[in-house]
């Protein structure tokens, strides 16, 4: 135990889980309203916007995310200079990064919480949507005032997945190098010799963090349920 | 009979191969209450809903105080506040309240005050006897309870004509009764209604006129009394004859 408490004195672990929970936490609301979007898109009447959702789901989905985030880090950003940070800024580099990691994290996850998100339509019965629209319920009404409120409830465990995956893939954002948990234990591997207290730091930070998220979405998914 | 509210003329439908509607015609007067009736698959649920656009139509017109149901869009959500429905599972709003349940449409569609909706809509479940349950949630209420909310939530958008269909189908037996006098009272409060039932007791005390359908079309029709003591089509007295045994 020795060895934990010399990484622990080193190195800034914290910090470091900082940015896995700062890279989660905005990617995660950022997925979350995109993949509202896709979902509405992908239960609408209008055909065209159910095959344009379909498709990105189908395409991001099916991606690896490395690739979505070297795609964002070099393909956006190096060659078509699309900068989210002004560039005179002194943290210029690294805040473009986390910035594009964030857009890819986002852009990634939103395909499953759209997906999250249909399934949870799925648990509400017909019968509702007819009720909503002949009350004279306009369709995005019927979607803002009965379906949607019905489905985030009906989808709270499937989102709860999505978002301690994303908690965990967070870790891919290291190849775009920016410096959360994972990034700082190949450090410490490469400074120090890899011993099995440098995983279990990081292991039990991971767990520390997606545990109880996990318990949370599940007391959740069980107190909000729509009684039928 | 009074001026016409509900004009169908020549409606067709069909679900694939199956010909559903065939040449409707069906005309319903300001305050008359129809009745329905008919064997199962002869098309009377879509028959009602095709006046709420539920179900489109491929052929026909179908008019709603004169004015032809829209396509689509603004238009048609403004036309189904005018036209009640009350369906056999109650559909009420599972995650709201029987208040909520009964203020949405009047505060989203009519553009109610929210306090002026609530004190209408509590007047509403006094009348139909369920305002001590306004806080609860659908699913804490009976079957029989239900339906009469959703009844007042139809009731909540001043309708101009209610459908109903087979509105206490799905009811214990014991419950039927509550929700079938709260429709006759609607009825003899002048309520324009079309009503999908096979409860003669309700179709002889309330029912204007009984309208027998049969494989998608219009058998026969005539005031309850007529039709159930004296059915004139051989379709019709067979079919009595299969329900009145039970
Ligand atoms: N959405 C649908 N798709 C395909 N066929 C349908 C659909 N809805 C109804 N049908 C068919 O159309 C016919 C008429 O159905 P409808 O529900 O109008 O009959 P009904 O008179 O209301 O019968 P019941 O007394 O059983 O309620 C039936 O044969 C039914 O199977
Ligand atoms: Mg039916």
């Amino acid at each position: 135990m020795g060895e934990i408490g010399d990484i622990l004195a080193k190195y800034d672990v914290l910090a470091a889980f900082g940015m896995t929970v700062y890279l989660t936490v905005f990617s995660a609301v950022g997925a979350l309203l995109l993949g509202t979007v896709l979902a509405i898109m992908r239960v609408s009447p209008v055909g065209v916007l159910r095959s344009l959702g379909a498709f990105y789901v189908n395409t991001v989905r099916n991606t690896p995310l490395t690739l979505i985030l070297v795609f964002c880090s070099l393909g956006v950003f190096f060659i078509l200079q699309l900068n989210l940070e002004p560039a005179s800024s002194p943290t210029f580099l690294r805040d473009n990064a986390i910035r594009w990691a964030i857009v890819g994290l986002a852009a990634y996850h939103a395909a499953f919480v759209c997906e999250a998100l249909r399934s949870g339509v799925n648990t509400v019965p017909a019968g509702q949507a007819e009720a909503a629209r002949s009350i004279g319920l306009t369709f995005g009404q019927s979607l803002r005032e009965v379906i949607l409120p019905q489905a985030f409830r009906g989808a709270i465990a499937p989102l709860g997945s999505v978002l301690i995956a994303l908690t965990k893939n967070t870790t891919v954002a290291s190849i775009v190098s920016v410096s959360e948990a994972s990034a700082l234990m190949k450090v410490i591997i490469e400074n120090e010799t890899a011993g099995t207290a440098v995983f279990l730091v990081f292991a039990i930070g991971f767990v520390v963090l997606t545990l109880p998220v996990g318990m949370l979405f599940t007391t959740l998914s069980r107190r909000l349920a729509v009684k039928r | 009979m009074s001026e016409p509210l509900v004009v169908l003329e020549r409606v067709n439908k069909h679900f694939g191969d199956l010909h559903v509607l065939r040449d409707i015609d069906l005309t319903v007067g300001r305050g008359e209450v129809v009745v329905l009736i008919g064997p199962s698959g002869s098309g009377k649920s879509t028959l009602c809903r095709t006046i709420n656009r539920l179900e489109t139509i491929e052929s026909g017109s179908i008019t709603v105080d004169g004015k032809a149901l829209p396509e689509e869009g603004k238009e048609l959500a403004a036309l189904r506040a005018d036209v009640g429905m009350v369906f056999q599972s109650f559909n009420l709003f599972a995650h709201k309240t029987i208040l909520e349940n009964v203020t949405l449409g009047p505060v989203k569609v009519r553009g109610t005050k929210k306090a002026d909706a609530e004190k209408r809509a509590m007047e509403l479940l006094e009348r139909v006897g369920v305002a001590h349950q306004a806080e609860k949630y659908p699913a804490q209420l009976s079957g029989g309870q239900q339906q009469r909310v959703a009844i007042a939530r139809s009731l909540a958008m001043d309708p101009k004509v209610m459908l109903f269909d087979e509105p206490t189908s799905a009811l214990d037996p014991e419950m039927i009764n509550e929700v079938l006098d709260v429709m006759v009272e609607l009825a003899r409060s002048g309520m324009t209604m079309i009503v999908v039932t096979h409860e003669m007791g309700f179709a002889r005390k309330a029912a204007n006129r009984v309208v027998f359908l049969s494989d998608g079309q219009v058998v026969e029709e005539g005031t309850p009394e007529e039709f159930f003591t004296n059915a004139r089509s051989e379709r019709a007295r067979d079919f009595l004859g299969k329900i009145l045994t039970h």
